[in-house]
């Protein structure tokens, strides 16, 4: 394949990348914006969200296309509902103390994964995509759906940037993020407004799952890679920083794509391993974080 | 080649002299319908009836879950027909399993636990080469019998050790090197592979490449993919434009993906294709988005369609391990089967049987077992049949691999109909190493 459309095909798959990182990352972002809690298990919800589309769309069977809007709203709700309980009944009593949220989540990591394995067992199973077309271009096809995608996570991102910009309830959260306790002796329950957050970010991993899972098919292992992409692109934004999270993940989208189609995946992964290194090293509160006292 | 008959020393050939009697009976029993040996045998050593314990080394959970699910049922029905006609030597097969997540580390704690816990006899029934290579160096210090069904080369490459056997599968150098004339005289010889990357993904790539230089091609292009990738688009851009035949194989839960992916890529205007079936086990030909392979090739050990000719002995392996015509499950069709791998967890079941029958062995006291090893060691063909379904084999006592006749089938209104079997000798290489040198 020649150089022009090598770098079509290339461009093309980093923004499909992009677009799902930027969804997954930025609830990562969001949580530990507002909640200062480092998610570990961030992952298993994108997981989770892929693994009930493949339920949800088997209750629907013959029409993909209403089989798969179900699992969108579905999936987003049981998944949302779980990390609500999780707030809860895990993180609350802990007191969000950092340490202590690292490791629990770990532990909820782990439980997610299991139940996964025990209740939906160990293989990979195909959904079906909503559209099912293919772009030709001169030199390679791509696939329709992956357009759809990039289109369908757009409008997620905007709505949730619209939210907490432009709503009571984004200027709740960001009052919270902001100062906590101000924040408290102005009279916002923090401790519903942590609860939600929490939902919303676990929400925003399973769309993403959701999205991703016509084309990768749902598996229990499959939320490792975007818990690690995830803390690249959050870390590399700067922690908390939404603006940050959504310019990092396009960052290391396209480059991921760029750089896998022209060389290979792994050292895709290992230049945006170092990228990280030297941004901690030498501007350790990210891209576009602010630093803290 | 020769690997026939027993040691080249005479000292050793006169040391087992009495065994050799043994294996002579179980041989004249083998040759005689099946079921006169076992009764035969069960008056020979009637002094143990305590039963057989196998450890069965399954990846339930993991990246090869979908092909441990099928060895599990494959064994399972093997061992239920094994014991319903008498057992090993009159003794029934106690079957214990234990998953090891398709990971190397867990898989050589598995064969520990199998040897100190359980106690078993034999451990068998290991597919995915890195585990086998994680699991086996553990198997050769506990000296215990390690029967793997993996068709990775490295039992046959000798890196191993002498307790280390996999006589229920052709390795993939043998594979790979009997299907590179018909590749090279059929489909082109410009040849791009694409491969996972870990020991039997390069296998393919080293014994491939070497295979169809040796017909006058080369391997132009050569992409080697994580097993635990879920994304594959971006890795057809790598193909070269020259290539006239890409050639396939991956592993792992993102198989099905990696082939419509392929279609995706290339609509209907793509070079030659021949695949491993790997790239396909477990998955169902008539899945949305696999259209496109109307027409392409894939090797099958053994033909997941059952064929216009099918044999007896199909027939009735099939109905045993319950797959139906379509090489899936008879009682849920979308469940389709690891057809072309699995039957080894059947053979091999059959060669530990007539290991222990032949060698007398009576217990996991070390002269048993080493009783077993040599007589394992001192096979050489198993016929078609009942025992050994895909076909018949040649057994290589030095290299501890099986040799057998491979399939090449077109896939024809989404059904794979065999076009080409190889012989034997296709796949016969000078051999690298000799087990039988090493201690005991």
């Amino acid at each position: 394949m020649s150089f022009g459309p090598h770098l079509l095909l290339a461009l093309l798959e980093g923004t499909v990348t992009a677009f799902v990182l930027a969804l997954t990352a930025l609830g990562l972002s969001l949580v530990f914006g507002v909640m200062r809690v480092v998610n570990v298990a961030h992952g298993e919800f994108f997981m989770l969200g892929a693994v009930l589309a493949w339920a949800f769309s088997n209750m629907v069977p013959g029409i993909p296309a209403l089989g798969f809007l179900l699992a969108l709203v579905g999936s987003a709700l049981v998944v949302g509902g779980v990390a609500f309980a999780a707030d809860r009944l895990i993180l609350r009593r802990l007191n969000y103390a950092p340490e202590a949220t690292i490791v629990a989540t770990i532990g909820l990591l782990y439980i997610i994964q299991q139940v996964v394995l025990t209740v939906y067992g160990p293989n990979a199973h195909p959904v079906v995509p909503p559209i099912n077309f293919r772009v030709v271009f001169p030199w390679f096809g791509y696939s329709g759906y992956k357009l759809v995608v990039i289109g369908a996570s757009a409008a997620m991102l905007a709505g949730t940037w619209y939210m907490l910009t432009r709503t009571r309830i984004g200027l709740v959260m960001r009052a919270t993020q902001f100062d906590r306790e101000t924040a408290q002796s102005f009279g916002i329950p923090v401790d519903r407004v942590y609860s939600a957050v929490f939902a919303l970010g676990a929400m925003l991993a399973a769309v993403a799952g959701v999205l991703v899972v016509p084309i990768q098919q749902a598996h229990y292992l499959m939320g490792l890679e975007p818990l690690l992409l995830s803390f690249i692109v959050v870390i590399l934004g700067g922690l908390g920083s939404l603006r940050g999270t959504l310019v990092a993940a396009f960052v290391i989208g396209i480059s991921d794509g760029v750089i896998s189609v022209f060389y290979s995946p792994t050292l895709a992964k290992i230049i945006a391993t170092l990228f990280v290194a030297l941004v901690l090293v030498f501007r350790s509160e990210g891209l576009f974080g602010e630093k803290r006292q | 080649m020769d690997h026939t008959k027993t040691g080249s020393n005479g000292v050793r050939r006169a040391r087992v002299t009495r065994r050799n009697i043994i294996k002579g009976l179980g041989a004249a029993g083998a040759l005689t319908a099946s079921g006169v040996m076992p009764g035969a045998m069960r008056y020979v050593q009637a002094q143990s009836s305590a039963p057989i314990k196998i450890g069965f080394q399954c990846h339930r959970t993991g990246i090869g879950a979908s092909y441990g699910r099928w060895y599990q049922r494959t064994t399972l029905a093997a061992v239920k027909v094994i014991n319903d006609a008498g057992g090993i030597g009159g003794r029934q097969i106690e079957l214990i399993i234990e998953d090891d997540g398709t990971d190397p580390k867990r898989g050589a704690e598995v064969v520990e636990k199998f040897a100190t816990e359980h106690k078993v006899d034999f451990v068998f029934g290991t597919l995915f080469s890195h585990v086998v290579i994680g699991s086996a160096p553990t198997a050769g210090q506990l000296k215990m019998p390690y029967f793997v069904v993996s068709e990775g080369h490295h039992v046959a490459s000798g890196k191993l050790n002498r307790y280390v056997f996999q006589p229920g599968i052709t390795d993939v150098r043998s594979q790979v090197t009997s299907m590179a004339p018909w590749i090279a005289g059929n489909l082109g010889k410009k040849v791009t592979m694409i491969f996972p990357d870990f020991a039997f993904g390069h296998d393919h790539r080293n014994y491939f490449s070497a295979a169809i230089a040796a017909q006058g091609g080369s391997a132009v292009g050569l992409i080697p993919i994580p097993p635990t990738e879920t994304s594959f688009t971006r890795y057809f851009a790598q193909i070269p434009a020259e290539t006239e035949v890409i050639y396939h194989v991956m592993v792992g839960p993102g198989v099905l993906t990696f082939v419509k992916e392929m279609g995706e890529h290339f609509g209907s205007k793509h070079p030659q294709i021949f695949g491993f079936i790997d790239s396909l086990e477990a998955v169902d030909m008539a899945s949305p988005g696999l259209e496109f392979l109307d027409g392409t090739y894939f090797w099958e050990a053994y033909p997941r369609y059952a064929q216009k000719d099918q044999s007896a002995s199909d027939k009735f392996y099939r109905q045993a391990v319950g797959v139906n015509d379509m090489g899936a499950a008879v009682d849920d069709p979308k469940d389709v089967s690891t057809y072309s791998h699995m039957f080894g967890c059947w053979e091999t079941l059959y060669v530990i049987k007539a290991a222990v029958e032949q060698s007398g062995y009576q217990s996991a006291a070390p002269k048993d077992k080493a009783a077993l090893i040599e007589a394992v060691e001192a096979m050489t063909d198993f016929p078609e049949g009942n025992e050994h379904p895909q076909g018949a084999k040649k057994f290589s006592g030095q290299l501890h691999q099986a040799f057998g006749h491979q399939s090449i089938s077109k896939v024809e209104n989404g059904r794979l109909n065999v076009v080409h079997r190889t012989s034997i000798e296709d796949g016969l290489y000078e051999p690298e190493a000799d087990y039988r040198t090493h201690p005991l």
